[in-house]
């Protein structure tokens, strides 16, 4: 039976159905093995109860009237979102060695729904470790915004960040296409972006080169937007309105290449 | 009875992997209902003409038309009528039967209303009734292989393609794979084609038989005008031998054992 005509209204029914597809299928696969979450959890305790107790006690670093826990806590949860999001192209390889991502690209779905059904599961991931780094944060006596605008800013940019990262993640993946070379690649690319970012100190204690490479980095602005909304007193350097458009254009630009490249995954 | 049409044409579809012709301008028409075999040694060029034909990989040149679409202008047309079930086992082992049903439901849009329906009869007439709600992984390489033909005509394609179908199965498995493929053919007058190295599965199932050598198409027929080309007591594998000069047994044993993985990374 052919596939209906789209009118309208319906195409974009049909396109989020597609892109439901494949996001709902990872979402259950995940719900039935949270392992890799819980795994994925242990980096930023580490990151917290060690590095940021041992940091807060430097007196020199201008966190600009938070205390360094606080300044750190919502670079903590970005860089745990940057760090699930980025070797999300494995599992993609993976798929493809299988022969599981033959079956998705044979169908009449649209590659860019294909993305972002991967995008929208990533993001999925990213909001389960954001739970989990507010708990932590919580314990260790952060001061905390819960009011629900905040809240629903936080996971809209978790969102944003983990669709951006994971569809650059994708990108790659369809460039490299065998997991040793990915896996090289990924080790390259998290450390200088974690580091060329303004998760873990102000980017004015950098040297002038590093602070232009930070502001044109997509994690200073999702670390500037999540540091804004997930903090009591929470300041934002950038503007949300910023912070937001950079995530939504870059996001954007990653889904439309991946989604181009995606196909040569099968061939 | 409306004329038969055809819904496969290939027109010169070539596929080279830099100086080296994987297929050469194959030129050849499947009608509609009938069963057609594509046979070879590994190398021969099927699963690359397979993937060609899929909208998987772009030929080099050449074209094709599958049900009216072209495989060059029109992808995602070619798309919507075909179902595919792939040389490697593409079911997700971490999911249930079910749950690889309704992906492929939804992303072929089959109507809401009809997905329980058509996915539940799908598992049924595939015998997975039981198993729908099992794991994948749990399941046997037949059951695996039934699943995805169930998961390749769910929305009811004009054309299956199919990809070393009962590859790796023991004989009880296979036989059982063959009866689901003529049953679709009978029921719904499917049209297939499909890749294999095994004479005996061509001669079972296929109504054509089409050689492939060296990435060349060496010969289209029926089983019984082919052998009777060659002499009059011949078999498939002496049709095999005198038209390439080789026999597929020798060339084919080693592919049972390597099939799978490698072959996913040929062309990496």
């Amino acid at each position: 039976m052919p596939i209906p005509e789209p009118k309208p209204a319906r195409a974009v029914l049909s396109y989020l159905t597609q892109i439901q597809a494949v996001a709902d299928t990872e979402i259950r696969k995940l719900r039935r093995d949270p392992s890799e979450l819980l795994t994925r959890a242990f980096q930023p305790v580490v990151w917290l109860l060690l590095f940021g107790e041992v940091m807060a006690n430097v007196r020199g670093l201008n966190t600009t009237g938070q205390s360094y826990l606080d300044f750190l806590a919502p670079g903590i949860l970005a860089q745990s979102v940057l760090f699930s999001a980025i070797f999300y192209g494995i599992s993609v390889i993976w798929e493809r060695d299988l022969g599981v991502l033959h079956r998705q690209l044979v169908s009449p779905a649209p590659r860019s729904a294909l993305v972002l059904g991967k995008a929208v599961s990533a993001g999925a991931r990213g909001v389960a470790q954001a739970v989990i780094v507010y708990a932590l944060a919580l314990m260790l006596g952060i001061g905390l915004s819960f009011r629900p605008f905040d809240i629903l800013g936080v996971i809209a940019l978790i969102w944003l960040g983990s669709a951006l990262f994971s569809t650059f993640s994708l990108m790659i993946a369809c460039l490299v296409k065998t997991r040793e070379r990915f896996m090289g690649i990924g080790q390259v690319l998290t450390m200088p972006i974690f580091f060329a970012s303004n998760a873990i100190y102000p980017i004015e204690l950098m040297p002038h080169w590093l602070q232009s490479v930070s502001l044109s980095n997509p994690l200073t602005y999702e670390v500037d937007g999540i540091r804004t909304l997930m903090l009591q007193n929470g300041l934002s350097r950038y503007g949300l309105p910023i912070d937001f458009a950079v995530l939504l254009v870059l996001t954007g630009l990653c889904v439309a290449i991946a989604a181009h490249l995606y196909p040569r995954l099968a061939e | 009875m409306s004329e038969p049409k055809a819904v496969i044409i290939t027109d010169y579809l070539t596929k080279t992997y830099g100086d080296v012709p994987a297929v050469e301008a194959v030129s050849m028409t499947v009608m509609e209902g009938e069963i057609v075999g594509l046979i070879g040694p590994n190398g021969a060029g099927k699963s690359t003409l397979i993937k060609m034909l899929t909208t998987l990989l772009p030929p080099s040149s050449g074209d094709a038309l599958i049900a009216g679409y072209s495989i060059l202008t029109a992808p995602a047309k070619v798309r919507a009528h075909i179902g595919y079930v792939p040389q490697l086992l593409s079911s997700d082992g971490n999911l249930t039967g079910y749950e690889n049903l309704l992906m492929s439901a939804r992303l072929y849009l089959v109507p809401h209303h009809e997905r329980e329906e058509r996915i539940r009869s799908a598992l049924a007439l595939m015998e997975l009734a039981d198993a729908g709600d099992r794991l994948v992984q749990h399941y046997s390489g037949g059951m695996i292989r039934r699943l995805e033909i169930a998961q390749a005509m769910l929305h009811e394609p004009a054309i299956l393609f199919l990809d070393e179908p009962t590859v790796g199965l023991d004989p009880v498995a296979r036989h059982g794979i063959w009866k689901h493929m003529r049953e679709l053919r009978d029921r719904v007058g499917m049209t297939m084609l499909m890749a294999t190295h095994q004479m005996d599965e061509a001669e079972a199932l296929c109504d054509r038989i089409a050689i492939l050598h060296d990435g060349r198409l060496q010969a289209i027929g029926t089983p019984g005008a082919l052998k009777a080309d060659v002499s009059p007591d011949a078999t498939l594998d002496d049709v095999f031998a005198a038209i390439t000069g080789s026999e597929i047994a020798k060339e084919g044993s080693l592919r049972l054992i390597q099939q799978g993985r490698s072959s996913a990374h040929a062309h990496s």
